[in-house]
């Protein structure tokens, strides 16, 4: 354990450690994406076929929403305490402690919502079929999410309101993700195969997966200069 | 030819240059936009399908074009400030932004007049409406975090990795919006050989593609030359031209 790859898992470790120590904050998105699928039933309809033909994409949307909610604080406490200074000056590609602190974000964020999911689904009357497909496009998609939205992070980092920005920039970029998670949980609730739409999104998993990191880098550069 | 590109890119010589190239390309502006509009609105026939209606098309088209157009010039743009850091560079992809944010509205807006009496609504979740729609979001997105950032400098280079970002998604965005639906007609004039278009009817489009491509210039330009003044107000050439 030395070098780069130790600097990877010391970095995880130490954000794992951090969100632990803050176990409140940890809950927060989680019932933020809670409470936005139950007004559905309450605003839409209590009606089960109803329900269960937008669940989909309400399910998504929320998670979408979730997503970008806890990611806007993933650089804040580095970036005011300057440990994201040292990061940038550290001899370890910057690229590459980025993803470990992606990582841990989507461990404390990205995987709890997945626990979550199914209970949302039987709220909103999916077919077991249903809730399947949708743990597996949330298995795939939330890390995506991750990875996309902490660009616009690092990008609005530097600025004092960067909230309701960075719904600005993330969004449009999240909308490929949106289209072929719903529609593969669409599909498998008819009892049609998703494997197609799956494969695209881990497609989109591995093309983030391997620029994102350097985009990141890049912007964190950019906004702490 | 190298030469000319590095004094291109000192703001003094810009602004000399485009001050000269101004009126030329204002006055090509308006003789094809002339052209294409009497070409387009007088002697072309009315199509046997769709009458009069089809001649929104004439700004419609170039509209939707100049649109993409200028979002990916925005990026080679972006790539060179980023790569070079080229002051001039950053000057001309903001300047275009809100050029390229007004051409998508036109063309969104145009399609949606065409759409009322073809497709009997003002609005469809059509494929290409709905990615032209998400590409004014990318505009607006980027004009956001240009006016948000305070350092002009900073500013620049963050707009231009989200730009390049977008670019990036810009066809992954495509195709699985063209996937989710599609109604729209397809493309009529690219396809090789034959055009799906009548040539009286192709000449006035691309003449008035090239009337918007021109205007585009003239007006970037014009953005860009006071975008300079404001940047070296405190140069020695500006206040030796405004004598202060």
């Amino acid at each position: 354990m030395s070098g780069v790859s130790g600097a990877f898992w010391i970095l995880l470790k130490r954000d794992l450690m951090l969100a632990f120590r803050h176990r409140g904050e940890l809950a927060n998105p989680l019932l933020f994406f809670l409470m936005i699928v139950t007004l559905f039933p309450l605003g839409v309809s209590p009606e089960p076929a109803l329900l269960s033909r937008i669940a989909p994409g309400v399910i998504w949307i929320a998670a979408l929403l979730a997503a970008l909610f806890s990611l806007e604080s993933l650089f804040r406490s580095d970036f005011d305490d300057g440990a994201l200074e040292q990061m940038l000056l550290s001899p370890h590609p910057l690229p590459l402690l980025v993803l470990a602190k992606v990582l841990a974000h989507w461990l404390v964020s990205g995987l709890p919502m997945l626990l979550l999911a199914p209970l949302l689904g039987i709220f909103l009357a999916m077919s077991s079929s249903g809730i399947a497909a949708l743990e597996l496009t949330l298995a795939v998609g939330t890390p995506l999410l991750s990875l996309i939205g902490a660009i616009g992070v690092a990008l609005t980092v530097g600025l004092r309101r960067g909230g309701v920005l960075l719904t600005l920039l993330i969004m449009p970029l999240y909308i490929p993700v949106l289209i072929f998670a719903t529609n593969a949980v669409t599909a498998a609730a008819a009892g049609m195969p998703i494997a197609g739409q799956l494969y695209f999104l881990a497609s989109l998993l591995a093309l983030a997966l391997s620029l994102a990191p350097l985009a990141i880098a890049a912007a964190l550069r950019i906004s702490v200069s | 030819m190298w030469l000319f590109f590095h004094k291109l890119a000192s703001p003094k010589y810009f602004y000399d240059i485009s001050g000269k190239f101004i009126p030329w390309l204002v006055a090509l502006f308006l003789l094809t936009l002339a052209a294409g509009l009497y070409l387009g609105l007088v002697v072309a026939p009315p199509d046997y399908q769709q009458g009069d209606s089809y001649r929104i098309m004439f700004v419609h088209v170039p509209a939707a074009w100049m649109s993409m157009f200028i979002y990916t010039f925005m990026a080679v743009l972006s790539g060179i400030n980023l790569i070079w850091n080229i002051k001039l560079a950053d000057v001309m992809v903001r300047s275009s932004a809100t050029l390229g944010a007004s051409f998508t509205f036109v063309a969104l807006v145009t399609g949606s007049l065409w759409g009322k009496p073809m497709w009997g609504t003002w609005w469809v979740w059509d494929a290409r409406l709905t990615s032209e729609l998400i590409l004014l979001f990318l505009y607006l997105g980027y004009i956001a975090l240009v006016s948000a950032v305070e350092d002009v400098r900073t500013a620049a280079r963050a707009g231009g990795v989200l730009v390049l970002v977008g670019v990036g998604n810009i066809p992954i965005i495509h195709y699985s919006v063209e996937w989710w639906n599609t109604l729209h007609q397809g493309a009529t004039v690219t396809k090789m050989g034959k055009p799906a278009i009548h040539i009286t009817m192709l000449i006035p489009l691309l003449l008035m593609a090239v009337s918007f491509q021109v205007y585009y210039f003239a007006v970037v330009l014009m953005r860009a030359r006071t975008e300079v003044l404001d940047r070296e107000r405190r140069s020695a050439w500006v206040k030796e031209m405004f004598g202060g």
